[in-house]
C-alpha cells in the first residue's frame, strides 16, 4: 500500500505500536531521505511523538562496557556470558515483536534459564486471575458493536490509551449503537478525578485501597443479596460509604444497570493490580462479570500498557504452558510467580544475569531490584538508551518495531495484527539479534554437555543420563 | 509538617511523549519529578507551585518540585506522580509472592526542602 512520490512515501494501514490499542489505521508521511516520519494520520498524541521520535540516531549498534565493538563481538559475548551464568534471567519483551519473543523463550530454554515479560509488574496479578477465576472475554470490535455499558476502574485511558474511547468502546457507531456515545452509558471508577472523568456519564471515587470490597459488594447486590439488615450498613455493622467512599444507594444503582444492560464490558488498570489485594482484586472484577453473564451479556477485559505486552503472554504462554515467570533450570517450564517473576529474582539476589529485551527495569522497578542488577552482567536490546542500557555489560541498539520492520504484535483483545514498517533502519532488529545469540547459545551448551564432541547414543546418554 | 501521606504513581500524557524523546532527556527526568498534590495539603505546609520537596519512606527518598491540584480532582492526602526513577526509589521490593510490588498506594512523608 506505499505510493513513492519522489523522496516522501505513504505507508497507509500502519499500525503505532506504542500502546496495548495497536491502532492499525495509521497513514504515514515518511521522508525518505532525512529518514523520518514527518506526519501520522489518525495517531493520538502518544502515537504521534511516537513516530516522529523515532529516528535513526548515530550511535554504535553495540558497546561492551561502554566502547563500541562490531555486531559478532558482542553476540559472542552475549552468549558466552549467558552460558556460563548458573540463574541467567531474560526479561522485558513487551516493545518487541511474537518473532523476537519467540526467540528468547528458545534461548532461555538452551541456557536453563528464567524468562519473564513486563506483564508481571502489569497485568501479572491478572493473570493469575485469569487462572483461579476464567475470563469473560470479547474483542474490542464486539465492544464497539454491542456494548450499552461500558466501565472504567481503575485507569486513565484518556492519557495512557488516548483512542480507546474513539476507536473502541464510547463514541464509535457499531452494528448495534448506531448512534455512538448516546447509545451507551459509561461509568468510570477511580480514586483521581482524571482527564477520562470527561467522557464519564457516572463518576465513582472510592476510597483508595477498597476497591475489592466495592466489587465484592456489587456481586452480593448483582445476586439481589441484601448487604446487612440494617439499610446501608455492611456484614459487620460498618456504613458502606463510611468504608469505602461510595454509598449504598451509589453501588445499588451501578448493580440495576449492569443487570439490565445488554451487552457490559468492564475494563480494568493497574488501580487494581498494583494496589494491595492485588490478584485478588483482578479476581474479584472478573468474578463479578461471570456472575452478570446469568443476566445479561457481560465482559472483563485488562486494559495493556505496551504495544506487544499482550504478545508477550500469548508467545510464553503457547511455548511454555505459562504466560509470565516460567523457570527452566530443571530442562522444563516451571511457573511461579514470587519466586520466577524479575522483581524477585532480582530482589532476593537470585539472577547472576539478565537478557533485557526492550524494557527499562533499571529506571522503573523498585530499588532493591535495581541495585542488583547494577551487580550481575546485563545485555540489553534497545531502540534508545535507557538507564538499564547505560548499565549493561553488553548493549546493542536495534531497529523500531512497527516503523523499521515488520512482524506480528497482539492488541489487548489478544487479536494478532501484522506490522507495515515505514522506512529501513541501519540497526538490526530484535529478532535477527536474537537469532544469532540463539545460535551460539545452543554450541555453547552443546560443547558444555559434549565436551569431547560426543556423537548418537553417547550424545543421547549424556542428555539423559540413567 | 510530617504527615504519611498516599503517593500513587501512574502515567501521564506528558510522561507518554517524552518518555518517546528518550528517558534519559531531561523533558522526561522533569516531568517525574513533578508531584501533583492537593492545593489544601501544599498550604498547609506553606508550598507554592515548584517548590522542591523531600518526600521518603522507610525504603528510600527521593527530592521532587510540586504543583498544586483542586481539591476536587485530587483527594486531601493523595499524591500523584508520573510514575519513573524517583517514584522508583519509594517502592518496597515484597511481592507477597504474585511478582507485583506494590507499585501505587505507597505511605510517604514529605516536607520542604529549604
Amino acid at each position: 500500500m506505499a505510493n513513492e512520490n519522489e523522496n516522501i512515501k505513504i505507508v497507509k494501514d500502519a499500525t503505532c505500536t506504542f500502546c496495548g490499542c495497536v491502532c492499525d489505521d495509521m497513514e504515514l508521511h515518511v521522508d525518505l531521505d532525512e529518514k523520518r516520519i514527518t506526519k501520522a494520520k489518525n495517531a493520538c498524541v502518544l502515537g504521534r511523538a511516537w513516530f516522529a521520535e523515532h529516528t535513526i540516531e548515530d550511535a554504535p549498534a553495540a558497546m561492551i562496557d561502554g566502547k563500541e565493538v562490531t555486531i559478532e563481538e558482542a553476540i559472542e559475548e552475549a552468549a558466552q556470558t549467558l552460558v556460563k551464568a548458573k540463574f541467567p534471567i531474560t526479561y522485558g519483551l513487551s516493545d518487541t515483536t511474537s518473532e523476537a519473543q519467540r526467540e528468547a523463550v528458545a534461548i532461555t530454554d538452551y541456557i536453563k534459564g528464567n524468562i519473564d515479560t513486563t506483564t508481571s509488574v502489569c497485568h501479572g496479578p491478572s493473570g493469575l486471575a485469569f487462572q483461579g477465576v476464567g475470563e469473560s472475554t470479547s474483542t474490542l470490535g464486539e465492544v464497539k458493536n454491542r456494548a450499552d455499558l461500558v466501565i472504567y476502574w481503575g485507569g486513565n485511558p484518556a492519557e495512557s490509551h488516548p483512542r480507546h474511547f474513539g476507536r473502541y468502546a464510547v463514541t464509535p457507531k457499531g452494528m448495534f449503537t448506531p448512534n455512538g456515545k448516546k447509545d451507551r452509558t459509561v461509568v468510570l471508577v477511580d480514586v483521581r478525578k482524571t482527564k477520562s472523568a470527561g467522557v464519564a456519564d457516572i463518576l465513582i471515587r472510592p476510597k483508595p485501597g477498597k476497591d475489592f470490597e466495592i466489587l465484592w459488594a456489587l456481586r452480593a447486590l448483582v445476586k439481589g443479596n441484601k448487604l446487612s439488615a440494617n439499610e446501608g450498613e455492611w456484614f459487620w455493622g460498618v456504613n458502606i460509604e463510611e468504608e469505602t467512599g461510595v454509598s449504598l444507594e451509589t453501588l445499588t444503582d451501578l448493580a440495576e444497570r449492569m443487570k439490565n444492560c445488554r451487552f457490559g464490558v468492564l475494563f480494568f488498570g493497574m488501580g487494581l493490580t498494583m494496589t494491595r489485594g492485588r490478584h485478588f482484586n483482578s479476581g474479584a472484577l472478573l468474578a463479578l462479570a461471570t456472575d452478570l453473564n446469568k443476566y445479561t451479556h457481560f465482559v472483563a477485559k485488562p486494559v495493556r500498557g505496551h504495544g506487544n505486552v499482550t504478545g508477550a503472554d500469548n508467545v510464553v504462554a503457547w511455548q511454555t504452558g505459562y504466560p509470565f515467570g516460567v523457570n527452566f533450570s530443571r530442562g522444563y517450564p516451571r511457573f511461579n510467580p514470587g519466586e520466577f517473576t524479575t522483581v524477585d529474582t532480582l530482589s532476593n539476589g537470585d539472577a547472576d544475569a539478565a537478557l533485557i529485551i526492550a524494557s527499562d527495569p533499571g529506571s522503573n522497578f523498585p530499588k532493591k531490584a535495581i541495585d542488583h542488577l547494577k551487580n550481575i552482567p546485563v545485555i540489553t536490546l534497545d531502540t534508545k538508551s535507557t538507564v538499564t542500557s547505560k548499565l549493561s555489560h553488553v548493549a546493542f541498539k536495534t531497529a523500531t518495531y512497527g516503523i523499521n520492520t515488520g512482524g506480528t504484535v497482539y492488541r489487548m483483545d489478544d487479536v494478532s495484527i501484522t506490522l507495515r514498517p515505514a522506512f529501513e533502519s541501519p540497526f538490526p532488529d530484535d529478532e535477527t539479534i536474537l537469532k544469532k545469540i540463539k545460535k551460539r547459545v545452543h554450541e555453547l551448551t552443546l560443547k558444555k554437555i559434549h565436551p569431547g564432541g560426543a556423537s548418537g547414543e553417547a550424545k543421547v546418554a549424556a542428555v539423559n543420563p540413567l | 509538617m510530617v504527615d504519611k501521606m498516599m503517593l500513587i504513581p501512574g502515567r501521564s500524557s506528558k510522561q507518554g511523549t517524552s518518555l518517546n524523546q528518550g528517558k534519559l532527556k531531561d523533558e522526561y527526568q522533569k516531568i517525574t519529578s513533578t508531584l501533583e498534590m492537593n492545593k489544601d495539603d501544599m498550604a498547609k505546609r506553606d508550598l507554592v507551585d515548584g517548590d522542591k520537596v523531600r518526600m521518603w519512606n522507610e525504603i528510600g527518598e527521593t527530592i521532587v518540585s510540586c504543583v498544586g491540584k483542586k481539591p476536587e480532582d485530587l483527594s486531601a492526602g493523595l499524591l500523584f506522580i508520573p510514575y519513573g526513577p524517583p517514584s522508583s526509589q519509594l517502592m518496597a521490593s515484597d511481592t507477597a509472592g504474585t511478582g507485583m510490588p506494590l507499585s501505587k498506594h505507597m505511605m510517604v512523608e514529605i516536607e520542604k526542602v529549604k
